[in-house]
Order: C-alpha cells, then sequence, then structure tokens
C-alpha cells in the first residue's frame, strides 16, 4: 500500500512534469488495437482547472497532434501475454504517432481493460479538531479508511473519493470550509492483478518511455461516452472490446464501480471462425462487413461467399446466408450482455435513480447491437461514441476509440485520488521524524 | 485443383513494428537539441574546422591568393576592359603635350589599373589648367576634357615674371610664354591676389592706350598706376576704379596728366594732392613772386 502510494505520487509528478513541457502520449493497449495519441497542452495557466464546465466543455486546453492505430499483437483479454510482441506493437503506434506529431514523447499513460479489475466501496470518518474542514482533514478521512482484503497479488489502481458527508449532511462534493464535527468520506477503489501493472512497466520502460500514469479502460471509456448529465444522474457505460468487455457506472460524475467481462468481439470472430471452419482474418472481415444482430427475411437472400484456397472444389466454393452468419454472432453477443447485465445487478444498478446505458467500444458497431441490448438490459439504451476533441483525425472518432479519447481527457483533467492528498502528519513513519528531531538536534 | 489464377505472395510477410534501433534513431532524431545540432552544428563545424584546417598552411593560402589574382588578371586583361589611346579635348597643343608628358600612360593598359581621381588630380595639379574631367569611353579610350586658365596678365613678382589669369592663379612662366609679353602688366607682393581689380582698372583706363605702362601693387593694399610719361596715380585702397575715372575725367578736362606732375596722391579721397616736378615748381614760385611785386606796384 505504501508502496502503491509513493509509485502514484511518482507518476502523478511525472505527469505534472510532461504538462509542463506540453507534449503527452496516450496509449491505450486494447486487445484488438493499440492506439496512440500524442497531445499538445496549450500552457500551464489555461490547465488551471476552473469552477463548473469550462470553454468546450474544459477541453481546449489540449490537442491531438499525432494519432496512430496498429493492430494489437500478445494481447488477450486486455492483459499482455507476450512482452515481446506488445512491445512491438507499442512502438509502432508511438512511433508513427511521433512521426504525425514531429515531436519526440517521452511520458505516456497508459489504459488497459483487463486484469481483473475489481471495484470496493471504502467509508472512513474522522473527528474534526477544528470546526472548518481543511484539506488536512479531508487526507484524515480518507486515511482513515479501513483497507479491505483486496487479495493476493492485487494493486489499487484508482481511489476516487466520491463523496463527503459532514455530520448528517451527505452529498458534499468538497467538504473545505464547512463547519462540522465528524467528516466521513466515500472512496471508490479499484484493485487489479499486480502482475498485470508490473508487466505493462516493464513493457513500457523498453520502449525507452516513462510511464507517467495508468487508467482502467472502462473508467476513461466512461469519461469520453457519457455525456454531463448522465454522469451526474447516473449511467453505466459498456465498452465492448475486442478481449473484454468494461462496465462501468457513474453517478455524480464519479465512477462508482467497475468491472469487466472476459469476453469480446474476438470471441464474436472465433466462433464465426470456427462455426463456418474459415480462418480468423477471413471471419474479422465477414463479421465487420455483414455482420448483425437481429435477422430480417432480406437476409435469407443475401449471400455471403465464403473463398478459401484450400483446392478442395467444395470447401472452396461454399456460400452462406447473412442470416446464417448473424446466428453464430447472436448467441456470443447475448452471452457478453447478459454477462454485463449480472454485473449490472451487483452493482445494484437497479437503485440509481437515472439507468442510462450507454454502448461504446468497437463491439458496439454491430447492427442491431442497440435492439438487442434494449432487450436484455433494458430500455434506456444508447449507442455512444466519443466526445470530441480537437485535431483528432476523423479515422479516430469512431466508438472504437472511446477508451483513448476518454485517457486523453483524463490526461488533461484528472480526478482526485487518495494519492493526490498529503498524508497526515501523525501517518507518517515514526523513523523519519527521529530524524527531523535528530536534524534540529545536530543544528542548534 | 491447382488454382489456375497465379497469386504473388509476398515472399516474406515483413513485420510492421519498427526495429528496436528504429525507434530509438527516430526518437533521437525527433529530439530538437539533437535535431538542430545535426542540422546547423555539425555542418558549421565541419565547414568551420575544414576551411581552418586548410588554412593552416601557408602555402595554401598563398596558391589561393594566387589563384584568385590569376583570375583577377584574366578578366582585368579582357579587350573589352582596355584602354588603348587618350585623347585631350579642350587644350592647345602645348598643354596637350605637358599633360601626357605629367600622366606618362602606358598604353594599352586595363581600366582597372587607372586611377582616375589620382589622374584628375595630376592634370589639375598643372597650373595650366583650371580643372579637368576623365572618362574612359567605349573602344578602349581615355577622354581627357581640359578647361585651360585663360593667360590675362604678366606679374612681375619676386621670383620672376608670371603670366596669370583673371583670379591671378598663376598660368606660367613668361619665359615659357614669350608671345605673351603683350599682355598688361602688374608688379608688387600680393598683386596676383587682387588681380580681378586689377582687371577692373585696365579695363577703366583703357583711354590711356599706350600711355599705361602697368599698376603697382603698394604694401599688398593699393594700386598705383606708372604712366610712360607722365605722373605716376597713387589710388586710395577703397574705390580705386571710380577715383582712376576722375583722374582720367580731370585729363579729359584739363589736361592734367600732360603737364609737369610727377604724382597724382588720390589716397585721401577728400584732397587730391599734386606733385609737381622741381622745374615746375621753381616756375610756380617765381610767377607767384612776380605776381605779389606786380600786386604792391599796384597797390
Amino acid at each position: 500500500m505504501r508502496m502503491l502510494y509513493q509509485s502514484q505520487r511518482a507518476m502523478r509528478a511525472k505527469r505534472q512534469e510532461a504538462m509542463r513541457r506540453g507534449v503527452i502520449a496516450i496509449l491505450d493497449i486494447g486487445s484488438y488495437k493499440t492506439s496512440c495519441l500524442v497531445l499538445r497542452f496549450a500552457s500551464t495557466d489555461e490547465m488551471r482547472p476552473t469552477d463548473g464546465v469550462g470553454a468546450m466543455a474544459g477541453q481546449s486546453s489540449f490537442r491531438v497532434i499525432g494519432a496512430a492505430t496498429t493492430r494489437s499483437r500478445g494481447v488477450k483479454f486486455g492483459e499482455i501475454e507476450t512482452v515481446q510482441e506488445t512491445e512491438r506493437a507499442i512502438r509502432t503506434a508511438v512511433q508513427a504517432a511521433q512521426k504525425m506529431a514531429n515531436i519526440r514523447v517521452d511520458h505516456v499513460i497508459v489504459s488497459f481493460s483487463g486484469a481483473r479489475p475489481r471495484s470496493y466501496g471504502l467509508v472512513g470518518e474522522v473527528s474534526l479538531q477544528t470546526g472548518t474542514v481543511v484539506e488536512q482533514d479531508v487526507a484524515r478521512a480518507l486515511a482513515a479508511c479501513e483497507m479491505p482484503d483486496i487479495g493476493e497479488g492485487r494493486e489499487v489502481l484508482h481511489a476516487h473519493p466520491v463523496n463527503f458527508a459532514l455530520d448528517h449532511r451527505s452529498g458534499l462534493k468538497d467538504p473545505r470550509g464547512h463547519v462540522g464535527n465528524r467528516l466521513s468520506a466515500d472512496m471508490h477503489m479499484l484493485t487489479i492483478e499486480a502482475h498485470a501493472i508490473e508487466t505493462l512497466l516493464y513493457c513500457v520502460k523498453r520502449c525507452d518511455l516513462e510511464l507517467a500514469g495508468v487508467a482502467s479502460s472502462p473508467y476513461t471509456a466512461g469519461i469520453s461516452s457519457l455525456v454531463e448529465d448522465e454522469q451526474e444522474l447516473g449511467a453505466a457505460c459498456v465498452d465492448m472490446g475486442g478481449g473484454s468487455t468494461g462496465v462501468s457506472i457513474f453517478i455524480k460524475k464519479h465512477m462508482i464501480y467497475a468491472d469487466t467481462v472476459r469476453m469480446g468481439g474476438d470471441h464474436v470472430t472465433s466462433d464465426i471462425s470456427q462455426g463456418l471452419q474459415i480462418p480468423a482474418g477471413d471471419a474479422e472481415r465477414i463479421k465487420t462487413r455483414f455482420g448483425g444482430l437481429v435477422a430480417t427475411g432480406m437476409d435469407d437472400r443475401e449471400r455471403i461467399e465464403l473463398e478459401s484456397d484450400t483446392g478442395d472444389w467444395e470447401h472452396d466454393r461454399r456460400s452462406i446466408s447473412r442470416a446464417e452468419l448473424i446466428g453464430v454472432m447472436r448467441p456470443r453477443v447475448e452471452e457478453i450482455l447478459e454477462e454485463v447485465r449480472g454485473i449490472m445487478e451487483d452493482a445494484g444498478f437497479d437503485h440509481l435513480p437515472s439507468q442510462r446505458i450507454v454502448l461504446t467500444g468497437g463491439g458496439s458497431q454491430v447492427p442491431g447491437l442497440d435492439q438487442l441490448a434494449s432487450r436484455i438490459l433494458g430500455n434506456q439504451v444508447r449507442l455512444g461514441r466519443p466526445l470530441r476533441v480537437q485535431g483528432l483525425p476523423q479515422s479516430a472518432c469512431g466508438p472504437a476509440f472511446s477508451a483513448c479519447v476518454g485517457l486523453a481527457l483524463f490526461a488533461a483533467y484528472p480526478q482526485d485520488e487518495w494519492w493526490d492528498f498529503e498524508v497526515p502528519a501523525d501517518k507518517y513513519p515514526a523513523r523519519s521524524l527521529r530524524r527531523a528531531v535528530r536534524w534540529f538536534r545536530d543544528n542548534w | 485443383m491447382r488454382p489456375l489464377i497465379h497469386r504473388r505472395r509476398d515472399v516474406q510477410h515483413r513485420d510492421p513494428a519498427p526495429s528496436k534501433w528504429a525507434y530509438r534513431v527516430q526518437r533521437l532524431w525527433l529530439t530538437p537539441l539533437f535535431r538542430s545540432l545535426l542540422r546547423v552544428g555539425l555542418p558549421a563545424f565541419l565547414i568551420v574546422g575544414g576551411v581552418g584546417l586548410y588554412a593552416s598552411d601557408p602555402a595554401n593560402i598563398r596558391r589561393v591568393q594566387d589563384s584568385v589574382a590569376e583570375v583577377r588578371r584574366s578578366i582585368e586583361e579582357r579587350p573589352e576592359f582596355r584602354v588603348t589611346l587618350m585623347s585631350i579635348s579642350g587644350a592647345t597643343p602645348v598643354l596637350a603635350e605637358e599633360i601626357r608628358a605629367t600622366l606618362s600612360l602606358d598604353f594599352p593598359m586595363s581600366s582597372f589599373d587607372l586611377d582616375l581621381v589620382s589622374l584628375r588630380d595630376r592634370i589639375e595639379g598643372i597650373r595650366a589648367v583650371a580643372s579637368a574631367e576623365l572618362r574612359i569611353r567605349s573602344h578602349g579610350e581615355l577622354a581627357v576634357a581640359v578647361v585651360e586658365r585663360r593667360p590675362a596678365m604678366v606679374w612681375q613678382a619676386r621670383e620672376g615674371l608670371w603670366v596669370i589669369d583673371g583670379t591671378g592663379q598663376r598660368v606660367a612662366p613668361l619665359l615659357a610664354r614669350p608671345r605673351l609679353i603683350d599682355l598688361p602688366a602688374i608688379s608688387g607682393d600680393g598683386a596676383n591676389a587682387a588681380a580681378g581689380e586689377a582687371l577692373a582698372l585696365f579695363h577703366a583706363a583703357q583711354s590711356l592706350g599706350d600711355r599705361l605702362q602697368g599698376l603697382v601693387r603698394v604694401g599688398e593694399r593699393r594700386w598705383d598706376v606708372v604712366l610712360t610719361e607722365g605722373p605716376r596715380i597713387l589710388l586710395p585702397a577703397d574705390n580705386p576704379v571710380p577715383t582712376l575715372d576722375r583722374v582720367l575725367a580731370l585729363h579729359d578736362a584739363q589736361e592734367l596728366l600732360d603737364r609737369d606732375v610727377v604724382r597724382v596722391d588720390l589716397r585721401d579721397a577728400d584732397r587730391t594732392v599734386l606733385q609737381l616736378t622741381p622745374q615746375a615748381m621753381a616756375e610756380l614760385r617765381r610767377m607767384r613772386a612776380l605776381e605779389e611785386t606786380m600786386g604792391e606796384r599796384n597797390g
């Protein structure tokens, strides 16, 4: 815990340094594609957070000057599986983005979806020494949260204070300056498997880059594809990626829950490949070109040629109807959506005031997904695209880039995390106090 | 069945990922400092270093200087820049000969070697030349346009006889121009400085004709008019010409200058003083004494 606190603070310092330099890279390592954006920040003055929403929804301060996407290699279920292959993919993306931006980037913020994220809600409570809440009190309240047993080999990825309560008043966003007796803080903590983050660190280091931050991609996808009032009133973002499907639930502009289904578009492709006995590349092509989820009478008449080059006439000259393809794809997508519904039930999504569900990610581009999803998840389903960001090329504006764009927004406007607050003085180790005393004795 | 259409396949599917070194080199190249160093610093260093290395050997410097001089010479010696003759206009043959002798140019020569300003200074150094204008014309002609000084008077200076022009500048010694002996003569120290006044006096005294021998400058201040067989006229320093006119008017009326007078002194404008010859003076006295006795007798 202590180590993580230090390393997160170090990453934050690196991020601030990169902001000062004005250039930072965004790297979204997905199972299907790895994309890299190079952001240029206008100036440090404009970076100051303003009250409410600034100009252009607060995105006017940065601009995308380089963007590149490459096929991911060696990533399964959103986790790095083969380090060397992933490293090559990262190098390809970073090099192309650097070339487009015509500038060298040293700091990179990474998001990934896998590594089994798990959410915890924590509560910490302290009594105030003075009547007024100061920042130190907030830090103490956060530090007073009882650490749950997150399991062996897991690390904390995010720890957001989501709500503050002072005596009997709850729902405070910023308790500083309020007067009361007891301050309690609700914190949302997201843990992931430690090996994933260590592998990621290793990969990034091998590419001569410095890791300036890590984010979970369900979270970043939610940042970019949920609009303001959805984030405020409560909504779920379903990020349908290649290897995993991330679910994040937002309310009052804070993420309160995140989880992933370890299934995604790649599984649909492999179903097609196995079911129709065609190579995976052809299956991917057929899925993106003819795929669908709701069959109509017209689809029976539309034939899809399955060309191959095996030398067997019968095998090479097969064709299927589109309805058959839909028949292969639909059960898998239904399975994914069922899992998503299970996660939402676990999270208590039914109790939120608004139950908006936004489908985003590359997998959400399948025609008919909104109909299927509204049948499984509920009525309030819409397809989401990421927010528009200055300078983003047209090719990177689709729903497949919502995690990437969200990461850019996350880099520009990071949410307060637990490690952004100073450690309360009484939590410092005794050794440093002894050292301070010795220093005084030596000098006076 | 074997496929009938021959599909060309890539022999090796190339990995799109850059190699580690290609990636590093590209990152290095995108570093602004490195880039500016390589694009500006390195060529500048190479040029400075190369030139310095080459120039460190004196033989190389000499060779460069020689070749530069060679190229310069080959340009200068082109026929377009060659000057083959000098034409002098506005000068008498004697003066033209003198100018040629002074310049003593060795034609043909390159126009680059001609310093026209210094040549003009040398030509204008000749006394007989008032001003000169030099110009290189096409077909290799050096045209010298000279304005000569016009001889106006002969000045008898301490060091000899000089022919001078209207402004008093010496044109030549009289010995070099014996034909000019008939010019009106002036003498005295500083006479040439007042040459304009002298000319005006000569002009006023035209009626005297050959009787006018010349003007003498006295004390670098005023003029004496010297006549043959006649008095010496002493003019004042101020307004000498009207005074001379007055004398000439007197002469016309009373034939003053034909009388027995040694000098007519007009230095004081209020009083004209005549100095008579001793005979005339004696005669005057005799006549006055006669008048007195006649008066006593009559009285």
